[in-house]
């Protein structure tokens, strides 16, 4: 390297083994050396990480299910279950109120707002790889807005008032939610790219008109059926139960299967369009089919919580700061962080000002919308 | 091929002829406003096996597209583009990503990914996924090796577990030298990988194509605005003008005082480099001054 004259003369001569000029480490030194460093995944780190993780979340939604209007004991829990191992009957009237309370509202609520959060994390970590940025999130880009708007218009025709009809309503929501995206993607990019700032702007115009348009929706329903809606809008688990909750699990599972599948491609968008096109990847069909994915899970996900905010945000950001970047371990971490954090935001909301209750969508907003602008305003550099 | 030994094996050389073979190449964008009818307008020229070949030209030339022409990631409206003998269309992504590795322009790193990972990215178009292991693919002992050679002959396995964000500018290119040496490819395209480097992480970039020319036998097509790293490190220039080519040969050939003011429109001064002989190119004194 001292010698800066670079000409076909200077060439080293071509040698069969490199080893010569540079001791190469043995491929289990190097493999180990990375291991220890961190310096890549592991299926070790992958299964302690996800494994923890399962268990602070079972941990979590056993604990939350306690609290409430009502304070259910883990006495009466144990009961339950007790009895609907033994009995395999869920009809626990002979174990009071408190039983009841658990598994008809309690658990179907905790259990919920895992799946919703872990879902919107998800989608968090989806937009972000595919924008290639980490302010992404479904609430701030107006994909909620446009999936409220799809389920709105469903609630307003009078879908999703029976049974049978429930698996239809998240299907307005991703409707709603995918031509949103399309929007906000029209509108954003320019000459092949996709500035934070433009980005941001599309989704704060896109947001103001669709909460608009619901809004009149709201406006011309009966006073009764609007004020329902509006606590939806807000962002609410409030008794879902258990056929919601089914049609939300399929969903989700379909979804999160898929994603997982393309968590190396993932890995490869997010160094930018033309790497990932030269390492084969055929990015236009890829990124189509993930932002039809990810309009589909919001929907889903809107349809049955209404718009709540920052989770698809803050979770990702915080979980890639601890783990690091590899979507095939960023991608559950980040569902199941996100699951634990909207059971403890949707414990807050109902227990704070118990027996009321405030809307979940304004806990995360409150605890998100700061940690956002933190990012907006001192961390600059991780944003382009 | 990698043995499993640990040391880095070096593939055979190719069989002499050309693997870029382009012929007729036109093309332009959908959205192009400068009022020119093509961006690259009827280019033709032939890449040998191991050869360095530079494309050089003006701004707005249609020097990158040209690259990205080769690399499969812009398709031709006209003419051909064969690489080592195949028409490039009738190529799978993923084949072709074997064959010809691109290290784009420098971008800004958004997310935390370190060294180690971003190299083993460059192992995608080899690794198999499926259903069956739900798209995780484990990286496999060829991946590891392979990706650990590419780290050891562009110089950064010291920097395995670092993050990519956090490197400077030489060392975030050897890291995507090293990414496209993972690919394993038999052609490795560069977009000025020299912009915003400093002379002596030039020099590095330089000598470690140089090296990599010779000890790995690989074809290289680099883009460059700068005509003196050009006429150091290339064999052959392919200097274009408006999207068409001007000037093909040595940079002996190309690097002339007639030719850069039909390409250029200026005047300049070419004169011999003191130690290679190969032609320097300076500004003719600045008008204003003594």
């Amino acid at each position: 390297m001292a010698n800066g004259h670079v000409t076909p003369s200077h060439l080293p001569a071509p040698s069969g083994d490199l080893s010569t000029t540079t001791p190469v480490p043995s491929l289990h030194e190097m493999k180990s050396q990375w291991h220890r460093t961190g310096a890549m995944l592991t299926r070790r780190r992958w299964g302690l990480v996800l494994t923890g993780l399962l268990l602070v979340s079972v941990g979590v939604i056993a604990l939350c299910s306690q609290f409430g209007a009502v304070s259910v004991q883990l006495a009466d829990v144990l009961a339950v279950l007790r009895h609907v191992l033994t009995t395999g009957s869920l009809d626990v009237s002979s174990l009071g109120t408190a039983g009841v309370i658990f598994l008809q509202v309690r658990l179907p609520r905790v259990l919920m707002g895992f799946l919703v959060g872990g879902a919107l994390a998800a989608v968090g970590v989806t937009l972000q790889a595919l924008l290639r940025n980490p302010l992404a999130d479904p609430y701030v880009l107006g994909v909620s807005s446009g999936a409220a708007l799809g389920a709105s218009l469903a609630m307003l025709l009078g879908i999703g008032t029976t049974v049978m009809l429930l698996p239809l309503l998240p299907l307005f929501g991703f409707i709603g939610g995918l031509l949103a995206l399309v929007l906000i993607y029209r509108l954003a990019q320019s000459q092949g790219r996709l500035p934070i700032y433009s980005l941001l702007l599309a989704g704060v115009i896109l947001n103001a008109i669709l909460t608009a348009l619901i809004m009149f929706i709201t406006s011309i329903m009966e006073p009764n059926r609007s004020a329902g809606l509006m606590a939806w809008l807000m962002g609410s688990l409030t008794a879902p139960g258990y056929p919601a909750l089914a049609v939300i699990v399929i969903y989700v599972a379909f979804v999160s299967a898929v994603l997982m599948h393309k968590a190396q491609v993932l890995n490869v968008l997010t160094q930018g369009e033309e790497t990932a096109r030269s390492l084969g990847i055929d990015t236009e069909r890829v990124k189509k089919q993930l932002y039809a994915l990810t309009a589909l899970i919001t929907g889903a996900v809107v349809s049955v919580s209404g718009m709540i905010g920052f989770v698809g945000m803050v979770v990702p950001h915080a979980v890639r700061m601890m783990i690091g970047s590899d979507h095939r371990l960023l991608l559950p971490a980040s569902a199941l962080v996100g699951g634990m954090f909207l059971v403890v935001s949707d414990t807050i909301a109902r227990t704070i000002f118990a027996p009321a209750e405030i809307p979940v969508g304004i806990v995360t907003a409150l605890a998100g919308g700061p940690f956002f602008l933190y990012l907006l305003l001192w961390r600059k550099d991780r944003m382009i | 091929m990698p043995t499993p030994t640990g040391t880095c094996a070096i593939p055979q050389s190719c069989s002499t002829g050309s693997v870029i073979d382009v012929e007729g190449l036109s093309f332009r964008y959908r959205s192009d406003q400068s009022g020119r009818p093509w961006t690259l307008d009827a280019v033709s020229f032939a890449v040998s096996s191991g050869e360095v070949l530079g494309i050089v030209g003006p701004n707005g030339s249609g020097k990158s597209s040209l690259l990205k022409l080769l690399a499969g990631i812009l398709r031709p409206n006209h003419g051909r583009i064969q690489i080592a003998g195949l028409p490039i269309s009738q190529l799978e992504p993923p084949v072709l990503a074997r064959l010809v590795a691109l290290v784009p322009q420098e971008f800004a790193q958004v997310f935390p990914f370190t060294v180690a990972e971003t190299v083993l990215m460059g192992r995608f178009p080899h690794r198999r996924t499926g259903w069956w292991n739900l798209g995780m693919g484990d990286e496999s002992e060829t991946d590891l090796l392979v990706a650990h050679c590419a780290m050891v002959d562009t110089d950064v396995v010291a920097l395995a577990d670092r993050l990519v964000s956090d490197l400077s500018g030489g060392e975030r290119q050897r890291v995507m030298i090293a990414r496209a040496l993972a690919q394993e490819p038999t052609i490795l395209l560069l977009d000025e990988p020299m912009a915003f480097l400093d002379i002596n992480h030039q020099i590095d970039i330089c000598e470690l194509i140089r090296r990599l020319n010779g000890e790995r036998a690989l074809t290289v097509v680099m883009v460059s605005h700068d005509l003196n790293v050009a006429s150091q490190l290339c064999d052959r220039l392919v200097m274009l003008k408006e999207g068409r080519v001007c000037q093909t040969g040595t940079p002996a050939e190309t690097i002339r005082e007639d030719v850069l003011r039909t390409v250029y429109g200026c005047d300049v001064v070419v004169d011999a480099h003191p130690h290679t002989g190969l032609p320097r190119v300076t500004m003719p004194s600045v008008s204003g001054r003594l």
